[in-house]
């Protein structure tokens, strides 16, 4: 591992985890409590639209790809809102249609797209300089979104009705946490692909549940593990010479699943 | 005695979903310090009442005041303590930041909590009997603890009116006499306003009640009589009686009906 290190592309990988682990680890722990994984994997799959148009542009897709995941997410959250009925169904399509627009750009595309199916199934090995800068700023804008709304997130993830009395804007918080999730999955899509973005989201914040009883602490031991997991994935896949993304995911799913081990042993004995 | 103020008004409401009513023509009139004990069968429109009243649905016609303003402008001085449904265990906050939530209202978007918001949520704790609890995790505390913790949480806005939507359903008689001890307590300096559907429960401690199915039959009066019942159940009386007249004009404690 130690003669990794000496690849310019290794020192990226390393550092790209370290920085989608830390918005993971936030955002991770809102779609858990909130229990929004659903259109959080609509606005991950929505994205790629964008990444097609970016392709098609000759603009770097991950410009196209933050575009469309905040609008996808916009609409999912105005669709949540506003209609009563039917949201899922609504989502579903959404998540569809982004995809199928992204597939018929890259077609329209004049010659061979490279590396389309790293956006789908990741390759952390292949971040350029450039996107960690995109990442960090990323990680920047979160960071200082979720401390300037923490009451109110913690208000509306916890209670909505009761946040509605107080006068919180609940839907503009809502909207705005939509959007942090695009985001987010904006970055993890580099690493582990946006097939299995949704994974990386939710198992650090799945894990820490258990284990914590603080939404500060959660978000804290979601980053650690999520730094964990990548980089212990990235060593495997490197080791192994396996897809990065994948493995970053099963590592991720091992802990899941002895953590839910660990749990259901402890509980019979307490 | 004195002249109490009037602290809600609702004249001729109507509230229903998609044009269907299920509120027709509600008149009330709570004055301070009353103590109003709401009954009548699930989809009868108790939970619809409060939610009109707190600004979160709309009426189809009609006025509502709070303390003299809209439902939306009035809310502020209503401490809600909303029904016990679909609740996560494994939520992860603690019973000190549930009752700061109560502050949201008074400290607005960008804005932190303060020394004096934090003495209110003390104090709130406090006269729930919680403070003790204030670092258990919400999930580790039993259904009545979790009531008082709730109660507190509106408490900790500083209400001047307290909406209560079901604050014994699902505990035992033992705490539900508890809760409405405090609540009588509470009582000395908030108007308080409660909807369940159980009636010996309610009649035995509050004020006053009434009976709301679509229309509401309240005479501010502490008795249900059988009128009332009927008008309000409409003809299934037979399906709750079962001695259950006798139960409310008689109450004994410990006793629980359920519908």
């Amino acid at each position: 591992m130690i003669e990794a290190l000496q690849f310019d592309f290794m020192r990226h990988a390393l550092a790209a985890g370290v920085l989608v682990s830390v918005a993971c680890g936030i955002i991770g722990v809102y779609i858990v409590v909130n229990r929004i994984v659903f259109v959080s994997g609509g606005i991950a799959h929505a994205a790629y639209g964008g990444i097609g148009l970016g392709y098609f542009l000759r603009i770097n897709p991950v410009w196209g790809a933050i575009v469309f995941s905040l609008a996808a997410a916009l609409g999912m959250g105005v669709v949540q809102r506003k209609t009563r009925q039917r949201a899922d169904t609504i989502i579903g399509v959404m998540w569809a249609i982004g995809m199928a627009v992204g597939i018929v750009f890259v077609d329209l595309t004049r010659g061979y797209v490279v590396d389309l199916m790293s956006y789908l199934f990741g390759s952390i090995l292949t971040v350029p300089r450039s996107d960690l800068v995109i990442m960090a700023v990323l990680d920047v804008v979160i960071i200082a979104l979720v401390a300037v709304f923490y009451k109110e997130l913690l208000a509306i993830s916890f209670d909505e009705t009761f946040a509605t009395v107080e006068n919180v804007p609940v839907d503009t918080i809502y909207i705005i946490l939509l959007g942090m999730i695009a985001l987010t999955v904006v970055m993890l899509m580099r690493v582990v692909g946006l097939i299995m973005v949704i994974a990386l989201l939710t198992m650090p914040a799945a894990i820490s549940e258990q284990f914590t009883s603080n939404l500060r602490k959660m978000m804290m031991l979601s980053i650690v593990l999520g730094i964990v997991f990548t980089t212990t994935g990235l060593w495997l896949s490197y080791a192994l010479n396996l897809t990065s993304g994948a493995t970053i995911i099963l590592v991720s799913g091992g802990a899941f699943l002895l953590s839910l081990l660990y749990k259901a042993l402890t509980r019979r004995h307490a | 005695m004195s002249i109490r103020r009037e602290v809600i008004r609702l004249e001729d409401m109507w509230a229903g979903y998609d044009g269907e009513p299920v509120l027709e023509s509600i008149n009330l009139s709570i004055k301070e310090r009353d103590f109003v004990g709401i009954i009548g069968p699930n989809g009868g429109g108790k939970t619809t009442l409060l939610k009109v009243m707190l600004g979160l649905m709309q009426p189809n016609r009609g006025r509502v005041r709070i303390l003299g303003r809209s439902a939306a402008q009035g809310r502020r001085f209503i401490g809600y303590v909303p029904q016990q449904v679909d609740f996560d265990r494994n939520f992860p906050v603690n019973v000190y930041d549930v009752a700061m939530m109560g502050r949201l209202g008074r400290r607005g978007l960008l804005r932190r909590y303060t020394s004096e918001d934090r003495r209110a949520v003390t104090r709130a704790l406090q006269q729930v009997e919680m403070l003790d609890m204030k670092d258990r995790p919400i999930g580790e505390l039993s259904t009545g603890q979790r009531q008082r913790v709730y109660i507190a949480r509106a408490l900790a806005t500083e209400p001047k009116i307290l909406f209560l939507d079901e604050p014994t359903a699902s505990v035992d008689s033992h705490v539900t006499t508890s809760i409405y001890e405090l609540l009588r307590k509470l009582n000395e300096h908030v108007t308080i306003l409660l909807i369940s559907h159980d009636m010996s429960a309610i009649s035995s401690h509050v004020k006053t009640v009434g009976c709301l199915n679509r229309r509401l039959f309240y005479h501010e009066s502490r008795e249900i009589t059988p009128e009332m019942l009927e008008e309000a159940y409409h003809c299934p009386i037979d399906l709750i009686a079962h001695g259950v007249p006798h139960r409310v004009f008689a109450p004994h404690s410990g006793e629980n009906v359920k519908a």
